[in-house]
């Protein structure tokens, strides 16, 4: 399939580019969208389309204006304020708790399993908005809602599922004869710990790290109900905006996001390699 | 006999029988393991299990009105709505008492508003009658409530308050389900007023049509992905996860744009001349706009799960097929596509359980056809307050998702879902 015999019918080949065109046409369906708000995102006119100015390539067709107003707006400003605030909190609350149960999973006799393990992965499968109801009852009756607090444990809540897994994955090619020898060598468990079972595990480890860090970046359901004002994260800024009206600094958010995403991946992908040559799957 | 067998117990060096000595490190690594697993447990369990516990309970709850009017409730028990009278004297003067301490508590407009759900009118019924409760100091009171609002009069806001007298009710789940409970008994509400059953129904209806649309995008990726050398899949890979990691909102905002009769998309169609300028395609705030962009949103949970499948899958066997003399529709048909099933089943149980319970992006480009049961229950909770029916409405949507989610771990198990 992949490569063209020479032998190949005219059939064949015909069904051979067909496929490939089809196939391109559907990544430019997965990868326009996204790119396509790039260069909306200079737009010198507040439109939502191309203009005559900016398809002419002219330099009047283009500003930064839309970025300016997300650095000096302060709505922008506090919601990405907010976000920062939040995210890192919960992040390193999901990841402490998601790696140590992760180990504790990993370990051959663990009572009940299966029953844990369907607990701990609920927050991934739950529908968000009865999430986001549960919570903001929940919340209310205990004086969580509308705190700062409040969010940063629902946000764990939600990202320890990423970190679990992640952290299980690498864990499946750990040898426990490593602990084993370190103990056998005279070190207590934590050094044990740290020594040997952390540096190889941290690849998964900042990768459920980043998973988490996503979740909460990116959350807009249970912030809505379980956050008040103060609260405000820059995708309930880009949620309230999109729905009430469209400002065209919501493009240059966005295109800033994308920036994010690129940075994260690249990260993402690196440890992949990383952890892939350690094990020796590939060259690299 | 049972000498000798104590003679050749195996023990440890401290004297201890080995079966016992073993079960003990077992217990005691049992414990170990559950000493780590125990912080994420507790946390997870006040956090997140315990809010949806609450939300279920939240369903069936209904002590408002025993709360509010306990006299009331208590009388009203000898009362048969069936008998077509209203209640005699001794209810309407528990009425009395019960209304006047509610008044003193402003209780009595929250009763009035809990009970409107069920019957419209009965919160400004409650709000007059509190108005003259105060005044109403001798009997006979049942004169003075039906001078106060004619409405105590009539028998069915007698048995809407007994219907709705007990600790827990059915009557939330009725209500979604388009049901409810009437003189004659269990019965549908009338067609123009059903509008759940038929939100449900499109909620499935539109995540069946997204499921199939990521799954006709997303076969052939996958397949062209896993017969790719490494190093161009890989390269190629970067177009699907690009999209996976980036915001949802990003991509719903990306979506508003070029959709809108003023966006990208028509601006194109109108500049090639498919279209004319005046009639241009209405692409957003419907259920076109919701599955175009709910596919774009979900197809790279598609693509994932069934590139890890048809990675495994051995070329040699469509080769074998080859070789037999199977045209390369019969080896793929025969051969290949029944191998990358598990593929096609993981891929879309997870976009179906992802696009059932979707929320923002049908809220930003649904309009009004194209919104989710969630919409509904977001609806509840923050406009109007219902939160027994918004409960109610969660634990239905909350108990199909469970239900495809067992599916889903029969087919894949929870333990091999794979991230990125």
């Amino acid at each position: 399939m992949s490569a063209l015999p020479p032998y190949a019918s005219a059939g064949q080949k015909l069904w051979h580019y067909t496929f490939r065109v089809a196939c391109g046409l559907i990544f430019f369906f997965l990868i326009f969208p996204i790119l396509v708000i790039l260069p909306l995102s200079f737009n010198a006119q507040d439109f939502f389309t191309f203009t005559k100015e900016m398809l002419a390539f002219k330099p009047e067709g283009y500003s930064f204006k839309h970025y300016q107003d997300f650095f000096t707006n302060p709505d922008w400003q506090q919601a990405l304020k907010n976000s920062v605030m939040i995210a890192p909190a919960a992040t390193i609350l999901a990841t402490s708790f998601g790696t140590l149960a992760a180990i504790g999973l990993s370990r051959p006799h663990v009572p009940y399993r299966s029953a844990i393990m369907a607990i701990l992965i609920s927050p991934m499968i739950v529908p968000l908005i009865i999430s986001a109801a549960g919570m903001y009852f929940f919340y209310s009756r205990i004086g969580l809602q509308g705190t700062y607090w409040g969010v940063v444990l629902a946000h764990a809540a939600l990202g320890t599922p990423f970190v679990i897994i992640t952290v299980t994955a690498t864990l499946v090619g750990f040898d426990q004869s490593l602990v084993r020898a370190a103990a056998s060598m005279g070190a207590n468990p934590v050094t044990t710990f740290f020594k040997v079972q952390m540096p190889l595990i941290i690849p998964g480890v900042v990768s459920g790290g980043l998973f988490a860090f996503i979740t909460s970046f990116d959350e807009v359901v249970v912030v809505l109900f379980l956050g008040s004002a103060g609260q405000k994260t820059l995708p309930w800024q880009m949620f309230t905006g999109l729905r009430e009206q469209i400002s065209p600094t919501i493009l240059a958010v966005a295109s800033l996001m994308v920036a994010i995403s690129i940075v994260l991946l690249t990260v993402l992908e690196g440890l992949r390699r990383r952890s892939e040559r350690l094990r020796g799957l590939s060259p690299g | 006999m049972s000498e000798t067998a104590t003679e050749q117990v195996l023990t440890t060096k401290d004297g201890r029988p080995l079966k016992a000595s073993l079960a003990r490190a077992l217990r005691r690594e049992k414990l170990r393991a559950l000493v780590l697993i125990a912080p994420l447990l507790i946390f997870v369990l006040l956090t997140f299990v315990a809010p949806i516990a609450d939300m279920l309970f939240r369903s069936v709850e209904n002590s408002i009105v025993e709360d509010t009017l306990p006299q009331t409730v208590n009388a009203l028990q000898d009362w048969d709505p069936s008998s077509g009278q209203v209640p005699g004297e001794p209810v309407f003067a528990a009425l009395a008492a019960d209304l006047k301490v509610a008044v003193d508590l402003k209780t009595h407009t929250r009763l009035g508003s809990r009970l409107n759900y069920e019957k419209t009118g009965i919160s400004s019924l409650f709000r007059k009658t509190g108005r003259r409760v105060k005044k109403m100091t001798e009997p006979p009171y049942k004169e003075q409530f039906l001078k106060a609002d004619k409405k105590w009069g009539q028998v069915d806001t007698w048995q809407t308050l007994k219907q709705f007298s007990p600790r827990y009710t059915d009557g939330y789940f009725l209500s979604s389900l388009d049901a409810e409970r009437t003189a004659e008994g269990l019965q549908m509400k009338s067609e123009d007023e059903q509008i759940y059953l038929l939100l449900f129904g499109r909620t499935l209806m539109l995540s069946i049509a997204i499921t199939v649309s990521c799954l006709l995008l997303g076969y052939p990726i996958a397949f062209l992905l896993a017969q790719l050398p490494l190093r161009t899949s890989n390269l190629l890979m970067i177009l699907v996860l690009l999209p996976f990691w980036t915001s949802l909102l990003v991509r719903t905002s990306a979506w508003k744009v070029l959709l809108q009769q003023q966006g990208v998309i028509n601006d194109f169609l109108v500049w090639i001349g498919l279209i004319s300028d005046a009639n241009r395609l209405v692409m957003i705030n419907n259920q076109t706009g919701t599955i175009i962009a709910m596919t774009h949103i979900l197809l790279p949970f598609m693509i994932l799960p069934l590139y890890s499948v048809m990675k495994t899958i051995s070329p040699t066997y469509v080769r074998a097929a080859k070789s037999l003399g199977a045209t390369d529709w019969t080896a793929f048909w025969r051969v290949y596509f029944p191998q990358s099933v598990p593929g096609i089943g993981a891929g879309a149980v997870l976009v179906f359980i992802l696009a059932i319970g979707y929320y923002i992006t049908p809220e930003l480009v649904g309009g009004t056809s194209g919104i989710f049961i969630s919409n509904r229950i977001a609806y509840h909770i923050s406009s109007s307050l219902n939160w027994g029916l918004a409960a109610a409405l969660g634990t239905l949507l909350l108990a199909a998702v469970m239900i495809l989610f067992i599916v889903y771990d029969k087919i894949v198990g929870i333990d091999n879902v794979k991230l990125g």
